[in-house]
């Protein structure tokens, strides 16, 4: 009989397990004055800034990379980043020339003005098939180059007049381009770098280089980045912390248990824990570009009477909704721009809210007469069950039971709730598989314009299948703004939104907030909303 | 012996290309989109991006070119974020079979040393005690386990980390936490078949012989009771390697089962194939590996069918 046992397997596997995992262990975090740990709650997607598209790709990109323009140490403004002095505008508002600064990438080499040429037409290329194209479409002729219509790569409008000076091109003038310039798809690649890691480009550390604050010295897939600071920055003496590790970490509990124990010094509450947390000392509630609504199908002849869905978006308080079911820090709405998004109109910094005030409107006797006109009017004598679709999410079932009680008990009409999976949630909203949909929108850009033209008849994300030549007619003239006047050009927004509103395409519910927890040994983190709805800046943290 | 093994390979083969067939159909009949902003992007431009990832082309196409790149070695990259399949694939392994292999072994130790403690005193506190243990294993789902080892020796106690990965102190708490519902089972096995083992004739003839106590238990009953623990150990140890989703959550571990869950719910069509394959062939190389081991603990079961 053979003597074999199973110590000796069990000791083969565990000895070649632990020779498999040997390397992938790196130092722990030590908790020291020039290391910032941040948790993450999820792992960035794409890093090479023509491509990417989510929150924490773009909390990536904004410190390890610089354009013409960032977002400033207040969190709500731009300021000027590689642009030298400001630029030169023509008459007619069309065409700007920039002066670039003196800077680095991290390999040493000058940034110049080819490597702007080059990333704005590279995004555009229909063959990147860039997500987010779209943004560089106020380029001249950048559409129709991007939809392989009329144009060629080199009709669009920018261009590299010598190493230092960046002339740009406009379809039409732009009040907020100091702003769209501050976007992930508006910083420079180098050419040689792009062609040189082809598909892997920005797909590790090293297949690419910086011009940012930091630098990425590390990305271990699922786990964690790595930022070190640059020395080759162009500000580097305003960079105070060495060294930025950001921790993905998918679960709430994990993110604040490792907050609690002080292994991270910032991070993002998510779930259940936004509740508990909303008022500590050590949260910061940071308003997202987030809109959140319901859309109402227009192909169902009963929700294509006015009456009927301005009665149902009477019936919807969203005050009560934001304080009794969402209990953060997030706004009740009353409109469908969020309250953080700009204006653009004679004072640039002025939000859009500021000049266009809407409260949010709550009426039962009111909703109660306009749902029996609208009933009358259309012939019927009972509402029809309507159909709310939503994500399986927690959040998304609260959501519909309070819909569903509400328009029960304030207009006596049935909701059916199907809850579905993302994608087929997703799915059925491109299809305009739904009565009523919940819908988030998060702008592209910081103006009123970036929620408003999702309604022009026809357009690809005018889920509400509505129509309405006047509204047509404004967004039109704001786009265009022809006279350049960007008073002319708000007031023009502001009356679309108002006939969206009266038409109750939607019914507003609230504008999102993100909260995160911060350390009172981090000083001078900087939050804002711009961007992909949220980015945090470590040019000027520092550890106490 | 030899031409076992290779009719069992040839089988492992079949089953495996099953397997991989209708994971292909039935993922791309799943409803939705695999891009992840599709609500935001044109029609023009879906169609764009998904003729980059080769699903503009008819289905059997796919299927056919999916099998090429797979005979090769290739796995596909990402649609979700355009990393190499095999490369995630082996990074989130890594983790998973550190901490899984740690729990698995201690659960073994542990398991085995309760169950033979708790058959040879019988219908004492000890026998109790490791009934409870295993009952506990057995009944509280994993996720109130890792959260509350999580939050009491890391966050209240402060003995080890409470999450994140990087140094080998990371690893102690999720292997405990993976190592509960081993000890449950084996505990469980080990001790109902020691039972049986103890009142077998030859255990009394052993005794009569003179052998020592420990000889008895370790060599004669031990060795029978393991053939039904072994049985449990093959899927258990595929299963507690290839990760467990809560576990890693919970002590953000950058493990499979992340990968494997997250790539259903996003439509990552070839993730979700690349970690089927993946998770397939550890299962059906543990079965093997299993079967081959009842010869070896047990001569009575001849893999072979062979002449002696």
């Amino acid at each position: 009989m053979k003597k074999r046992k199973l110590v000796p397997f069990l000791a083969i596997t565990l000895v070649a397990s632990l020779g498999v995992t040997a390397c992938s262990f790196g130092g722990g975090a030590k908790d020291d004055k020039d290391t910032l740990v941040i948790a993450s709650r999820s792992e960035p997607k794409e890093l090479d800034t023509a491509k990417t598209t989510d929150g924490p790709s773009g909390i990536v990109t904004a410190n390890v990379q610089e354009g013409l323009y960032r977002h400033a140490k207040d969190g709500k403004s731009v300021e000027p980043a590689l642009v030298d002095g400001e630029p030169q505008v023509s008459a007619d508002k069309l065409t700007y020339t920039f002066k670039i600064r003196d800077a680095k990438w991290s390999d040493g080499k000058p940034v110049r003005a080819q490597d702007f040429e080059f990333a704005w037409k590279r995004t555009l290329t229909p063959e990147t098939a860039a997500e987010y194209a779209m943004i560089l479409w106020d380029l001249k002729n950048g559409r129709a180059f991007n939809e392989k219509k009329t144009a060629k790569v080199e009709d669009v409008g920018v261009k590299a007049l010598d190493d230092k000076t960046l002339e740009v091109k406009l379809e039409k003038p732009l009040p907020y381009l100091k702003n769209l310039l501050a976007f992930p798809m508006y910083l420079p690649q180098r050419e040689d770098i792009v062609k040189q890691y082809g598909k892997d480009f920005a797909k590790n550390a090293k297949a690419n280089v910086y011009n940012g604050p930091y630098k990425l010295v590390d990305w271990k897939q699922k786990q964690s980045l790595t930022l070190e600071k640059n020395e080759n920055y162009w500000d580097a003496a305003t960079v105070k912390t060495k060294k930025i590790e950001i921790k993905v970490m998918t679960d709430a509990s994990a993110a604040i248990n490792a907050y609690t124990t002080g292994q991270v010094q910032v991070a993002n509450v998510g779930g259940d824990f936004i509740q508990k947390y909303k008022d500590d000392k050590e949260a910061v509630a940071i308003k997202e570009p987030t809109s959140a609504m319901m859309i109402m199908n227009q192909k169902n002849k009963f929700l294509a009477n006015t009456k009927v869905r301005q009665a149902l978006q009477l019936a919807f308080d969203s005050k009560e909704y934001q304080q009794g079911v969402l209990q953060d820090k997030s706004t009740a709405a009353g409109g469908l721009v969020p309250g953080n998004v700009k204006g653009n109109g004679k004072d640039l910094e002025k939000l859009f809210r500021e000049s266009a005030p809407a409260e949010p409107k709550f009426d039962v006797t009111e909703a109660k007469r306009l749902l029996a006109e609208g009933l009358k009017e259309l012939g019927m004598d009972k509402a029809p069950e309507l159909e709310l679709i939503g994500d399986d999410t927690t959040s998304a079932k609260r959501h519909g039971e309070y819909v569903k009680d509400s328009f029960k008990k304030n207009l006596g009409v049935d909701v059916k709730i199907s809850s579905l999976p993302f994608q087929q949630r997703r799915d059925r909203t491109t299809n305009g598989q739904f009565d009523l949909v919940a819908f988030l929108w998060q702008g592209d850009y910081n103006d009123a314009m970036s929620y408003l033209d999702l309604f022009v008849t026809g357009g690809p994300f005018n889920y509400a299948k509505w129509s309405n030549k006047e509204y047509d007619a404004l967004i039109k003239k704001a786009q265009e703004n022809k006279s350049g006047d960007s008073q002319e050009r708000l007031d023009a927004m502001i009356q679309a939104e108002k006939i969206l509103l009266d038409e109750a395409v939607i019914i507003p519910e609230y504008y999102r907030t993100m909260t995160y927890l911060v350390k009172p040994t981090v000083k001078d983190m900087v939050f804002s909303s711009e961007g992909f709805g949220e980015e945090l800046s470590f040019k000027w943290v520092q550890k106490k | 012996m030899a031409r076992y093994i290779l009719k069992r390979f040839s089988l492992m083969i079949v089953t495996l290309f099953i397997i991989i067939t209708a994971t292909f159909f039935l993922i791309h009949s799943l409803p939705g989109s695999p891009l992840q902003n599709a609500e935001k992007l044109t029609p023009e431009l879906q169609a764009q991006i998904l003729a980059q990832y080769g699903l503009d082309q008819p289905i059997h196409i796919q299927y056919f070119k999916y099998l090429g790149g797979l005979v090769q070695g290739d796995l596909g990259t990402s649609i979700a974020n355009g990393q190499s399949v095999t490369g995630l694939l082996m990074n989130g392994f890594s983790a998973s079979v550190f901490i899984g292999a740690q729990g698995l072994i201690l659960g073994i130790v542990i398991g085995l040393i309760l169950g033979v403690l708790a058959a040879l005193k019988r219908n004492t506190w000890i026998d109790s005690f490791a009934t409870g243990t295993s009952i506990i294993g057995v009944s509280v789902p994993s996720f109130v386990l890792a959260a509350t080892l999580s939050y009491f020796i890391g966050v209240e106690l402060g003995w080890l980390p409470a999450n994140l990965w990087g140094t080998y102190e990371h690893t102690i708490l999720p292997s405990i936490a993976l190592s509960f519902p081993v000890v449950a089972q084996i505990s469980r096995y080990v001790r109902t078949e020691m039972v049986e083992v103890l009142e077998q004739d030859y255990m009394r003839t052993a005794k009569a012989k003179g052998i020592s106590r420990l000889a008895i238990t370790v060599k004669h009953a031990l060795r029978n009771a393991l053939i039904p623990a072994v049985t449990v150990m093959g899927p258990l140890a595929a299963g507690i390697i290839t990760g467990s989703l809560v576990v890693e959550s919970i002590f953000a571990v950058p493990g499979m089962g992340k990968i494997f869950v997250d790539s259903i719910t996003s439509k990552d069509y070839t993730m979700v194939m690349g970690s089927t394959i993946f998770y397939s062939v550890l299962i059906i190389s543990a079965l093997f590996i299993v079967d081959l081991l009842y010869g070896i603990i047990d001569p009575r079961i001849r893999i072979s069918g062979a002449k002696e």
